[in-house]
């Protein structure tokens, strides 16, 4: 893959850069995430997660079946506070 | 791993990696740092990340001005080649009774004897700092410029980084199974990687800690209690400082790359290690939340998550070592403040270890007070 190829939307992140990281020693996708918010952003690792863990595949020797792709947070799609608490009162959500 | 260490420290976080980090600037040689998953995996990692001043007892004043006087040049410090993203945007703490109202004057009181510069506000003085603030129900606020925010990962790892360049031995994904004691001294530690033979292990696992002191026998006064966050998207900057308030319980502040964090606290939970996300806490913050700055109610939430306060009595830290174990030393029960207190851990932590006069007097917060009754009980936490 191209070296400037974007991994992760959200956060700007290429290919070259989850290639520095790795080589820096963040090896596991939950330290990539926590040191770059690669993942963090609206998609929720949803765009970027398999495109890491193919990378830490490459360069671990692993295979990705072995890797863990970090912990999937609730909600599964972004959520007015508005309607949450509208929703929680009781009233009906439009979001 | 190495078989023979100077010091082991159990815990990954900001305490673990800032203790090992001044032990080797003051000479120590072999200093390990042993961590169950990856650094600032626990509580350091799952933390709002703010950084205050603004606190209601002196040792708590005196070690976060300490910290926070270090955040300001930590990346020079620490030569990090990334940034720990400080930004001082302030703390807004807003007074919702007469009482905490009362409290906020004394606390600006002793703030300012110890040269933290709070200052107590009108509500009209309030919504200059915050205009889209609903003092609805309010009474006043206090203000510090200075205190704000910190990236806890990229903190904790300038803190790793320049340990590991003065010699730290730092294993990740490694477990502690058991503390040895021998005649009352410690000897070493069991991991699931191997043994260390030491004579001092320090305790900085965070909501942990219990079960390390379970290791060498001592059943510890804290208890570690799960609190939750939320994060939205990220948005344009329209929040400056950490809106907060004890009685209305929560904290809120946008940080630096545009997402808000907010989270309170839930007097109903159970004392357990659950790190769990409930819906309960998603009802009550964005009830509350959207009442006192109402525009979030127009922001995403993005992810929720939780993390361990690890709790004492008194709601401040345990430091230095314990009585009935020689060798054993604790930097424990944050009560939800680990992380800000991070570079005076460090520092504090080494000076006991090593025998030196301690740069602020943490002989007041030995686990030996809880025993004696010597309590000085921090008033103002989320």
């Amino acid at each position: 893959m191209d070296d400037n190829a974007i991994v992760c939307r959200c956060s700007d992140l290429t290919v070259k850069d989850v290639r520095n990281l790795i080589a820096k020693g963040f090896t596991t996708f939950d330290e990539l995430k926590r040191i770059s918010r690669i993942g963090m952003g609206p998609c929720q690792g949803r765009t970027c997660a398999q495109l890491v863990l193919r990378e830490l595949s490459i360069a671990t020797g692993k295979q990705i079946s072995e890797l863990k792709p970090g912990t999937y947070r609730p909600p599964v799609k972004g959520i007015k506070l508005g309607a949450i608490c509208e929703c929680s009162t009781g009233g009906e959500v439009h979001d | 791993m190495i078989k023979t260490a100077d010091v082991v420290i159990i815990g990954g976080g900001i305490s673990g990696c800032a203790i090992a980090y001044n032990l080797l600037k003051k000479g120590v040689k072999d200093v390990v740092v042993i961590e169950k998953a990856y650094l600032a995996s626990g509580a350091t990692g799952r933390c709002g990340a703010g950084i205050r001043q603004q606190w209601g007892t002196e040792m708590n004043c005196r070690i976060s001005k300490l910290s926070s006087d270090f955040f300001e040049n930590a990346n020079e410090e620490l030569d990090y080649d990334g940034d720990i993203e400080f930004k001082q945007g302030g703390y807004l703490i807003v007074s919702s009774t007469e009482k905490e109202h009362e409290q906020f004057k004394k606390n600006v009181t002793l703030q300012n004897s110890l040269g933290i510069q709070s200052k107590l506000l009108n509500l009209d003085e309030a919504r200059e700092i915050v205009p889209f603030l609903n003092t609805e129900g309010l009474i006043s606020a206090t203000f510090h410029q200075k205190d704000g925010h910190l990236n806890p990962f990229h903190t904790t790892q300038a803190f790793a980084n320049a340990a590991k360049r003065l010699g730290a031995h730092i294993y990740t994904y490694t477990e502690v199974m058991d503390i040895i004691v021998e005649g009352g001294r410690i000897v070493g530690v069991k991991t699931n990687k191997g043994d260390i033979s030491t004579n001092i292990v320090v305790n900085a696992a965070g909501g942990y800690s219990q079960l390390i002191g379970n290791m060498v026998g001592l059943e510890l006064p804290v208890f570690s209690e799960r609190h939750q966050i939320l994060v939205t998207e990220p948005v344009e900057p329209v929040l400056g400082p950490m809106v907060m308030s004890f009685s209305l319980n929560l904290y809120c502040q946008q940080v630096p790359h545009g997402s808000i964090i907010m989270g309170r606290g839930d007097e109903g939970e159970p004392r357990d290690l659950r790190i769990t996300s409930g819906w309960h806490f998603l009802e009550e913050m964005t009830k509350t939340i959207t009442k006192v700055l109402p525009p979030l109610k127009d922001v995403r939430l993005l992810r929720q998550w939780a993390g361990l306060y690890n709790m004492t009595p008194d709601r401040q830290p345990i430091y230095g070592p314990v009585d009935e174990v020689e060798g054993f030393y604790l930097a424990i029960g944050y009560s939800g403040h680990g992380f800000m207190f991070g570079p005076a851990t460090g520092l504090l932590m080494a000076e006991s270890i090593l025998g030196e006069e301690t740069t602020l007097p943490i002989d007041m917060l030995h686990l030996n007070r809880f025993k004696k009754g010597e309590l000085i009980f921090e008033p103002s936490v989320v």
